[in-house]
């Protein structure tokens, strides 16, 4: 398929898109389909099978995310010269109602409550450029994506530029790493594209773990071709012929969605060899995951790829010089790859003028915890904290206050209520001792332990450790023992001293990024909120000795046994 | 020197099988030097009941096993200006601390009640058989510890070591050869 | 190979381009400590011990899989750098049942040498006292998992040096564990050549060779009888009777 036939095949589908009365969109992601989303979609199709007149005029679309999660299973209609109408929290019953006001043109007056209006700041603040799509193609089918102005960017890209070219444009664009670490995207192509090698190779990383993020899966489930577009324009600059996409095992959906999305292009020549009649080969193949977090960081991943045990490396050397069986690998985020196509579709200047001096485009975050609307949500760079948790979150539920956001997952840190006009871009939230991360971003209330947040992040990262080094193996372990003494009221200030102690030394002397940064959430909460460990304190020693103790005294063994 | 300018020196023995001590005594002619020296203010192999106020060093044998040794820790700390963890099984916990696998009911059961032979006398609820800990632990994990002798048991040459230090009032420094564990 | 120059401890020395900052740092005889570390096997860098900082570097590296670099300037032994060492020996010791006074490589022991070289004379960590088996299924050696550091080099040996690929790593974090084949007694392992490599290369009391303690030694009457009149009964083969010697005479 050539660039002419690309067109032609979008031109086809707009024109049937534009020829049905009402399209029913109908969320697809986990989120609402877990919440009763296949039911509602079952609904509709019914109601097409049993009047078999209207499948002609009458879509019913399973897209992918629409963003405000809490609120689902959501349902978008489109219908032509008005304006999209979302239901939100809908039930099997209202999907008969709906399908009854906007196809049957039945009077009903029990939908007007379940309508989100689309001018609320959930949705007006937000600048949706990697999901632009999300939510309103159905990502199961290329035609679809194709309809939207999708591979146009990878056409441009192999007919228009050289690949140092594109390199440049990414460079130009000031894209960072989305999955955390914030490097600069263009500058890790360009060291993979000089590399010289027989084989090179491009890894997206969907291997998600923090707890409660979930950025990467609503893009592989809402939007596949895209990744696969930021892939293989990837492919092209750096001299790369085979991609991989590594999925979190417990995303099933989006790996069915991108192995279907993957054979689609293939059979169109959008991927595999001669892409879109170039002398460009380029095929992308699909690992699964098995259930570590550890396999996010690149050089444990690039080990599960390989098929030995997923541990990490020591880096020097890095993946651009050495990586998958010792060629040139570059690996980035699958949402650093979503971001590739809208670049080169738009010029690098266009995304550089989105964000902040040092922070360029968009950033997609989950939010999640104590705050009114959950969900997924996409924002330029340098939008203030207090923007996304009282304008697009609707702030605190239940009269509560606001008590601190947590970004970065177990690698982050808190960011406490003073700061709630920091600027959210790489440097800001690194000064308040938190990161980026990939987007995980938890709303807590004042009812919230800061304690008990470090803990539970020391859990995860304790269950998470491969067991490679020694400072996270053991270091997890006893930060975690001394944590939860400190919640049971049973600790000392030396242990205060000793865990800080520790802290630092897994900081410099782990082996990968895990560990590192194994403490961080520790460390932030401790830094913002000391006073409530220090009131945890007990310095009784009797009081604390208390707890080697029996709780039943030993006489009542003694005194059984006998 | 005057007899009340001698330093006030205690040992201790806590959940350990005494193999400390008797390496202490294994200083033969040294404990002459010794007894000029300081006066041996509370010991096992000393007739002294209540261990004493204003100890000036206290050596402590043994594991943290039963609430008497966790009493009695509490009490050392409070009357010494210097507490040492002599051998390892005040340093670590040593063989002492094996039974820790273990859940200690399923322990007092597995000898008093399952084992062969008579229950000994003693065993009745009366406070006479301290309690034992859920956990068998180091010294220095209950009250603050000042030095460590390592060994099991310490070698006379490195108790010396330590105690010729502490009764020229100079910080224990082991050498290297002094400092294994075993 | 191309000579580099470098700062060690502020000496400047040179040294070859494919050399490690270990074996530079060995060369000029400073002694840093190592345990996952060992001449003849690649590479780990798990054990921590041998940190050394680096100028310039964001975090302190491991001289084991550092390669040298012109200009680098490396200190060896700083405050931090003790101190951390003594920290993740403290580390190690609490993790698992580490009692050197019973154990068979009591005063033999890298661990145990380690440890009073770097002046680690208390543990301030909970010890974790994990209640782990011994395997003494095979008929030669035993493993005993409360000794084990995972520094893995029975691991590596096993797979680069005999090529039998006996022993891996089972689970991950805390409960890491040595395994042989899928996980299953040692003396059952297909693969398993009885070298000893493993054992030879454990820093602890990890792996051993069995009857070296207390009440292993077994005697076999009936061998007399096997050499002086088995030819009559035609047993030829004792292996199935005395399964030590028998290895032992198969080798011959």
């Amino acid at each position: 398929m050539n660039r002419s036939d690309l067109h032609a095949l979008g031109e086809r589908e707009l024109q049937k898109q534009s020829e049905a009365r009402c399209r029913l969109l109908c969320c697809g992601s986990t989120p609402c389909l877990s919440s009763g989303g296949t039911a509602v979609q079952e609904v509709f199709k019914g109601f097409l099978k049993e009047n078999r007149d209207l499948k002609a005029e009458v879509a019913v679309v399973s897209t992918g995310c629409m963003g405000p999660c809490s609120r689902g299973p959501l349902v978008t209609v489109q219908q032509p010269g008005e304006e999209d109408v979302i239901y939100e929290r809908v039930t099997s019953e209202l999907a008969q109602e709906i399908f009854k006001k906007h196809v049957t043109d039945e009077a009903t007056d029990r939908v007007e409550t379940h309508i989100l209006p689309n001018d609320i700041p959930f949705f007006t603040k937000q600048k949706k450029v990697v999901l632009a799509n999300s939510g309103l193609i159905d990502p199961e089918r290329l035609e679809d994506y194709v309809a939207h102005g999708g591979y146009l960017a990878l056409g441009h890209a192999l007919r228009e530029m050289t690949p140092e070219e594109v390199c440049n444009e990414i460079i130009n664009s000031g894209l960072r790493g989305r999955g955390g670490g914030g490097y600069p995207s263009g500058l890790k192509w360009n060291l993979v594209r000089r590399a010289k090698a027989d084989k090179k190779y491009v890894i997206a990383n969907g291997d998600e773990g923090d707890p409660g993020a979930y950025m990467d899966r609503t893009l592989m489930e809402s939007d596949p071709h895209r990744v696969l577009e930021g892939m293989a324009i990837a492919g092209y600059a750096v001299g790369a012929e085979q991609g991989f996409i590594y999925v979190r095992g417990e995303y099933p959906i989006a790996a069915k969605r991108l192995e279907k999305a993957i054979r689609m292009a293939e059979r169109r020549g959008l991927l595999g060899s001669r892409v879109m009649d170039t002398a460009f080969n380029f095929r992308i193949d699909i690992r699964i995951g098995a259930g570590a977090f550890v396999c996010g960081e690149e050089t444990a991943l690039m080990a599960s790829i390989m098929g030995k045990r997923g541990q990490p490396v020591p880096r020097p050397p890095y993946p651009p010089s050495s990586g998958l069986w010792g060629y040139p690998t570059l690996i980035n985020n699958v949402e650093t790859f979503g971001s590739i196509a809208p670049i080169i579709d738009n010029g690098a200047e266009w995304f550089a003028g989105i964000g902040t001096a040092k922070s360029k485009g968009t950033k997609i975050f989950a939010l999640a915890g104590q705050v009114e609307n959950t969900g997924l949500i996409e924002v330029p760079m340098g939008l203030s904290l207090r923007e996304i948790v009282f304008d697009i979150g609707g702030g605190v539920p239940d009269g509560r206050t606001f008590k601190a956001a947590q970004t970065g997952g177990p690698s982050g840190g808190c960011i406490p209520a003073d700061y709630l006009d920091t600027p959210v871009d790489y440097e800001s939230l690194r000064e308040l001792g938190s990161i980026m991360g990939s987007g995980g971003l938890v709303v807590m209330d004042d009812t919230t332990s800061m304690p008990n947040v470090a803990k539970y992040f020391m859990e995860f990262c304790m269950d998470e450790s491969c067991g490679k080094c020694v400072p996270c193996r053991v270091g997890t372990v006893q930060l975690y023992r001394i944590l939860d003494r400190i919640t049971a009221g049973t600790a000392t200030r030396n242990d205060l001293t000793i865990m800080e102690e520790l802290c630092t030394m897994m900081r410099e002397t782990s082996l990968c990024g895990l560990g590192q940064s194994a403490p961080n959430p520790l460390l932030s909460t401790l830094r913002y909120f000391r006073e409530e460990y220090e009131a945890l304190i007990n310095d009784d020693l009797h009081a604390t000795n208390g707890r080697f103790t029996l709780a039943t005294p030993s006489t009542r063994s003694a005194k059984e046994v006998l | 020197m005057a007899r009340n300018d001698k330093i006030r020196l205690a040992t201790v023995w806590l959940g350990g099988c005494s193999g400390c001590h008797m390496s202490f005594l294994d200083l033969d002619e040294r404990l002459i030097d010794l007894a000029e020296q300081a006066d041996l203010v509370y010991s096992p192999i000393a007739d002294v009941k209540v261990f004493p106020d204003n100890v000036d060093v206290t050596l402590v044998e043994g594991a943290v096993a039963n609430i008497d040794h966790l009493e009695l820790a509490e009490q050392v700390r409070a009357r010494s200006k210097i507490v040492v963890s002599f051998g390892d099984c005040a340093v670590t916990g040593n063989v002492t601390s094996l039974r820790n696998r273990l859940d200690v009911d399923d322990l007092l059961n597995r000898v008093y009640q399952e084992g062969p032979g008579r229950v000994p006398a003693g065993s009745e609820p009366d406070g006479i058989v301290p309690a034992l800990l859920r956990r068998v632990v180091p010294l220095h994990q209950v009250i603050k510890v000042d030095a460590y002798i390592p060994g099991c048991p310490p070698d006379p040459e490195r108790i010396w070591a330590a105690v010729s230090a502490l009764l020229a009032g100079e910080p224990v420094r082991l050498e290297e050869d002094m400092r294994y564990f075993g | 190979m191309s000579v580099v120059t470098l700062t060690l401890n502020d000496e400047l020395i040179s040294a070859n381009s494919d050399q490690s900052l270990l074996e530079v740092i060995r060369e000029h005889d400073i002694y840093i400590p190592t345990l996952c570390h060992m001449e003849g096997l690649s590479e780990r860098g798990g054990c921590r011990m041998c940190l050394v900082e680096v100028q310039g570097s964001r975090t302190l590296q491991a001289a084991c899989v550092t390669e040298v670099a012109e200009g680098m300037v490396v200190t060896t032994h700083s405050e931090r750098l003790r101190k951390y060492r003594r920290m993740t020996l403290e580390l190690i010791f609490a993790e698992r049942n580490h009692v050197c006074a019973v154990c068979v490589m009591n005063g033999h022991c890298e661990l145990q040498a380690v440890a009073a070289i770097e002046g680690m004379d208390h543990v301030r960590f909970d010890y974790l006292h994990p209640d782990l088996p011994m395997d003494i299924s095979h008929e030669r050696f035993g493993l005993d998992h409360n000794r084990c550091i995972l520094c893995t080099r029975c691991v590596r040996v096993c797979d680069e040096v005999e090529g039998a690929h006996t022993k891996d790593v089972l689970g991950r974090g805390i409960n890491c564990r040595i395994i042989n084949d899928l996980n299953q007694p040692w003396g059952s392992s297909q693969s398993c050549t009885s070298c000893g490599k493993c054992v030879e290369v454990c820093p602890t009391g990890a792996l051993f060779r069995k009857g070296a303690t207390v009440a292993e030694m077994v005697k076999r009457h009936d061998f007399l009888s096997w050499i002086t009149s088995g030819r009559e009964k035609n047993e030829w083969d004792y292996a199935g009777q005395a399964p030590y010697y028998a290895t032992e005479r198969r080798k011959e």
